[in-house]
């Protein structure tokens, strides 16, 4: 077994507490069985795992529906990403500009769209705007709300990098007579999104669980498929314990990735900040404080 | 104007949803995220491992999903209960992985040395723990805890799309009916960042409370 990484909480274990530890595993290990029995005799009871309501989805025209779905999933997210990323990037650095104005306008603008719940844009969008002429096809009443919220998580992480990179580093670039923008561009944006790129994954990760709410605007992503899809097997359980899984495949390897990058930055580089996994609204770096 | 008066009842009865869900749940996802913290850091592998799953599981898995998993499809497995019940049990679930996180990265702010140096002293690991490590991790996840609050009240919204009638849903409603999106939407947003706003003040002022200066 692989030791924990806070095995240095304790000591290494003398037999007196190796056997206090077993005997807390066989303990805890029979409690947790037997939450997981108690639910699947649930969900027996009512014949959920009946070999007829789960065979559907070992055939391939059920698959080729879902992935559909999922592709649609993945170009939302890859839409939200690009845009998102971009107007992040030039919003951190409006944050960060000399120019009060564009400074107050970019730090107005990360601020609103930071608490500002996803949901609520979406039916801004949905039911809102269409009332003064404004009906965008149905992919970028998804994408739009998605963009303006994630660009804004997106910023606050980017500008954490920035703030995290030494001083030295502008300092050099001025002393070498470049322009404040040429600083940015060839000394601090490089090291800066490097160090970030970690969080900059996990807000993907974050991004694409976003996209779901297409299920809402009826863009076809995998959750608003499966929907479709049990209205019409009239499977509920299942239907949504596979779309679950296909989620957790997508955003697990994609997690994965992200501590690995992690791992990789933190042995060269230091280490920006404690990170937390990101979600709607929480920005996934902690900003120093100016 | 008149749009908002009118529906004023509407609206407050939204946001009194909104926040009897933001507080259960919050409550509720405190106390489940310390518990697997707590399991996460255990020397059991068994609850280390569950810890571990639970985590993953839940950062990796839209919340949407698991909302309307809960609301619309365990009725079939004969697991029911009241709509806003089920909101606020999902949301607990769903946040606490996120608390649990937090309070992981504030233990690993707390220096090695520190702990080793209680061990040095023969502390034990409840010792440790208690009047070591914890003191100067809640130090260190004040601010993450009021980010993830602050999500939570975000995430509340959510539960407008399986039925329940907080805040977004209400305005959404009262929209459909008098048809004037910036004064209603602008209205309800306002409020999302008026709490917003107290969550992270809140944080900010008993972050500067239990700072340490070194």
């Amino acid at each position: 077994m692989r030791p924990p990484e806070t095995a240095y909480l304790y000591d290494e274990p003398g037999p007196r507490t190796r056997r206090r530890i077993r005997i807390a595993s066989v303990v805890s290990l029979v409690v947790l069985a037997g939450a997981l029995a108690l639910m699947l005799r649930q969900f027996a009871s009512r014949g959920q795992l009946d070999a007829d309501r789960w065979s559907p989805f070992l055939s391939w025209p059920i698959w080729e529906y879902l992935l559909v779905g999922l592709r649609g999933t993945l170009l939302a997210a890859a839409v939200v990403a690009v845009l998102g990323g971009a107007l992040g990037v030039l919003l951190a650095l409006g944050r960060l500009s000399p120019l009060r104005p564009l400074r107050w306008l970019c730090t107005a603008f990360i601020e609103v769209f930071r608490t500002l719940p996803v949901l609520l844009l979406i039916y801004l969008m949905l039911f809102g705007l269409p009332a003064y002429g404004i009906n965008l096809p149905v992919l970028w009443k998804l994408v739009v709300p998605l963009t303006v919220a994630n660009s804004a998580a997106i910023a606050e992480i980017v500008r954490a990098g920035v703030l995290s990179l030494p001083r030295g580093q502008t300092e050099a670039g001025y002393s070498l007579g470049m322009r404040r923008l040429q600083v940015m561009r060839a000394v601090v944006l490089p090291q800066a999104l490097r160090a970030v790129t970690p969080s900059l994954v996990v807000q993907l990760v974050s991004l694409l669980k976003d996209t779901s709410l297409g299920y809402v605007v009826a863009f076809t992503e995998l959750l608003y498929r499966a929907q479709v899809l049990s209205a019409y097997n009239r499977l509920l359980v299942q239907t949504f314990l596979v779309v679950t899984l296909v989620y957790l495949v997508v955003n697990g390897s994609l997690s994965a990735l992200a501590s690995r990058l992690k791992r990789r930055t933190t042995k060269t580089a230091a280490p920006v900040a404690a990170a937390v996994p990101a979600q709607p609204g929480a920005p996934a770096v902690e900003a120093p404080r100016a | 104007m008149s749009a908002l008066v009118d529906n004023l009842p509407a609206l407050l009865a939204g946001l009194g949803t909104t926040l009897f869900v933001l507080v259960t749940s919050a409550v509720g996802a405190l106390v489940l995220g310390t518990l697997v913290v707590v399991a996460r850091v255990s020397p059991v592998p068994v609850l280390r491992a569950a810890a571990f799953g639970y985590v993953q599981v839940l950062v990796n898995v839209p919340l949407l999903a698991l909302l309307l998993l809960a609301v619309f499809a365990l009725p079939d497995a004969g697991l029911i209960a009241p709509l806003v019940t089920t909101a606020i049990v999902v949301l607990t679930v769903y946040e606490a992985a996120y608390v649990a996180e937090a309070l992981r990265s504030g233990i690993n702010t707390v220096p090695k040395g520190q702990v080793e140096a209680a061990r040095a002293l023969g502390f034990t690991l409840s010792q440790t723990l208690r009047m070591v490590v914890v003191p100067q991790a809640a130090r260190a996840v004040v601010q993450p805890l009021g980010n993830v609050l602050i999500a939570l009240l975000m995430n509340t919204a959510l539960t407008a799309t399986v039925g329940v009638v907080e805040l977004t849903s209400a305005t959404n409603k009262v929209n459909l009916v008098q048809a004037e999106p910036i004064t209603i939407f602008g209205a309800a947003g306002l409020v999302y960042m008026a709490l917003a706003l107290v969550i992270g003040l809140g944080a900010g002022r008993i972050e500067k409370k239990v700072a340490i200066r070194r």
